[in-house]
């Protein structure tokens, strides 16, 4: 029996191979670097470099792209410049979200569990806790994480992007479980976010087995050539489309597939919240996209009913859930809720906008959200003993904020302004282009909800706004709260602040080089 | 007899893993309905790919396999997790988030 060694191209793979790998190697840091402190710099210098070292692979890879880009590992993988642009930005975020990883309190307290495995309040993690032990596994799994998501966000393949799926979430619902401080709601939120999600890429799955079995391919392109010419499958392939497109909208966390936002954002530790909430949106929104333009593109009649229902029912319920809760990681869970809905709005009609429009969109949105959880990791509950506890969460807490700290509470605000879509901040810039994507193909009743909500959205922002900087501390409670300084968290702050001002005011040259990136992915596309 | 048959069977199982996982309130039989939901799927793949008559299917089945047992180690080691910590795997016992 003869066997043929299969070509593989290696060098596009380049970026999600440095992040891979360095992933393995920082799984074997662990075992071979012994005292916990040499560990957690070893880790976070590795994680640093080879994120950093992907990045500009990449962008390197971008410059010295020819055509539509690459196609590898038997059509499985397409590295062209949507797939760059993607892969880039959630690198961005690995770098925000591993700095944040890593950032202490003054007291030297991390965000994480010094041991997952054991019981909260039980005597072993008092002694883990006296011993100095310190998940440092958090590294290598951030970095297994944003490995699977670059994979997510240039597979071609059905099944391939099942196993990206879960190479980026398994990492991820361990990383929920194991906040430092009220650990029931961490693993309570870790349960829910690991039952729904595995729930989700089951179906998702599923919905793959059904494609294959009408077009008999899971390639994407066998997979729109088969919805051309297929007869008699109509129902098996209407059934296929809408369960994978249902698994990734789970992943994006629309409505009805939202319940695991709330819980899984406020259980996490704030740092994963972060990561999580900018970079899996970005990734499940490269992939949705993706899987929409490439394969399902002759099913758009079929289909945009479904968008158009959950983009609208996304917008309100995130909207206006969001404006009751009284817990800040709750308020912005919902707040990404109704962001799904804008974001689905670019899908309708499938117009080629979109391309160019969402990859903006989610890189404004992604900075805000890192920038605003960095400040909430910052504002920390006192004891009447004056230890300080962990994260003031509570809405009344951060009244009067704006006293305590200009930076912070104006850092906040900007982030805020930006989720609203205020002219000069990023965010408003991504509702513009996302929303003329949808006008392009005549959406414009889906525009004006749109509109609606960002307006009453603005609301609950804004509230948050006037107590820190309008309302006066509560009489009593002017110990209650501290302000936390973790050098690794400001940067993250500043940064972050940065780029949403600078895409802002000059968005023009990500504008148009996302607009080189969607160009092109048709173009690979056909 | 008929492939299709098997594909009949394999979407009855995935009904039945989906109705565990939304209706059962303990989590372990939860985690067993998506299970189910996965080998049904793996079912589906490897009746489509007899009826197509190639391997690719069978392929993808073993994908899945791998994927399916990472997934338990992670699922169980958050329930172990959540069990020493309250004693109990029920999804509606821990309740301390709401809204």
């Amino acid at each position: 029996m003869s066997f043929t060694t299969p070509e593989i191209a290696w060098a596009p793979l380049a970026p999600l191979i440095i992040v891979l790998g360095a992933a393995a190697v920082a799984i074997l840091v662990e075992s071979f670097v012994r005292t916990p402190e040499r560990r957690r710099s070893v880790q976070l210098v590795l994680s640093l470099v080879a994120l950093l070292a992907a990045a500009g692979t990449a962008i390197v890879q971008w410059t010295m792209l020819d055509g539509a880009g690459t196609v590898v590992l038997a059509d499985m993988v397409t590295i062209d410049r949507q797939a760059l642009a993607w892969q880039v930005l959630i690198l961005v975020f690995g770098v925000l979200g591993t700095l944040l990883f890593a950032s202490r309190t003054r007291a030297g307290e991390e965000a994480f569990t010094p041991l997952g495995s054991v019981a909260p309040g039980s005597s072993e993690e008092t002694l883990a806790r006296r011993k100095g032990f310190q998940v440092t596994e958090v590294f290598p799994l951030a970095l297994f994480a944003v490995g699977g998501m670059m994979l997510f966000a240039a597979v071609t393949d059905l099944i391939f992007l099942f196993v990206a799926l879960e190479v980026f979430s398994l990492p991820l619902y361990i990383l929920v479980a194991l906040a430092r401080r009220r650990r029931f709601l961490s693993h309570e939120g870790a349960l829910k976010y690991f039952l729904l999600g595995a729930f989700s890429s089951a179906i998702l799955l599923f919905g793959a087995a059904f494609l294959y079995g009408a077009t008999g391919t899971t390639a994407y392109a066998g997979i729109a050539a088969g919805i051309g010419s297929a007869t008699g499958l109509d129902a098996l392939i209407l059934a296929g489309a809408v369960m994978v497109v249902v698994g990734l909208l789970f992943k994006i966390g629309a409505v009805p597939f939202h319940s695991w936002t709330p819980d899984a954002y406020q259980g996490a530790p704030t740092p994963v919240t972060a990561f999580m909430g900018a970079a899996t949106k970005a990734a499940a929104t490269a992939a949705l996209l993706r899987v929409v333009y490439e394969a399902f593109y002759g099913l758009e009649w079929e289909l945009s009913w479904l968008f158009w229902i959950i983009a609208i029912a996304s917008m309100l319920l995130g909207t206006v859930v969001a404006l009751v809760q009284t817990d800040l990681k709750r308020m912005l869970a919902y707040s990404s809720v109704a962001h799904a809905g804008f974001i689905l709005v670019a899908f309708a009609g499938f117009p080629d906008g979109a391309l160019s429009a969402l990859p903006f969109y989610l890189a404004s949105y992604g900075l805000a959200t890192m920038g605003a959880f960095a400040v909430i990791s910052q504002v920390r509950e006192k004891a009447d003993d004056g230890t300080v506890l962990g994260e003031a969460t509570r809405l009344g807490q951060w009244a009067g904020l704006g006293r305590r700290s200009p930076l912070l509470a104006g850092a906040m605000a900007l982030f805020l302004l930006s989720f609203a879509g205020i002219p000069l901040t990023a965010g408003f810039v991504g509702k513009f282009v996302a929303f003329s994507a949808a006008i392009s193909e005549g959406a414009w009743p889906l525009v004006l909800v749109a509109v609606i909500a960002s307006a009453a959205a603005a609301f609950f922002y804004v509230r948050l706004i006037v107590l820190m900087f309008l309302t006066d501390v509560p009489e009593g409670q002017e110990d209650a709260v501290e302000i936390d300084f973790s050098p690794l968290a400001r940067l993250v702050v500043i940064v972050a602040a940065a780029l949403v001002v600078l895409l802002g005011i000059v968005p023009g040259p990500v504008l148009s080089a996302f607009e080189n990136a969607g160009v092109l992915l048709l173009g690979a596309a056909g | 007899m008929d492939p299709i048959n098997f594909v009949i069977l394999a979407s009855i199982l995935f009904a039945i893993g989906a109705a565990a996982v939304l209706l059962r309130r303990n989590a372990i039989i939860a985690f067993m309905g998506v299970e189910l939901m996965l080998n049904a799927a793996n079912l589906a793949l490897v009746a489509f790919s007899r009826i197509h008559g190639e391997i690719d299917g069978q392929i993808m089945a073993f994908f899945v396999l791998v994927v399916a047992a990472a997934e338990v180690v992670v699922g169980l080691a958050i329930i172990i997790a959540v069990f020493r910590a309250r004693q109990t795997i029920s999804l509606d016992e821990p309740a301390e988030l709401k809204g």
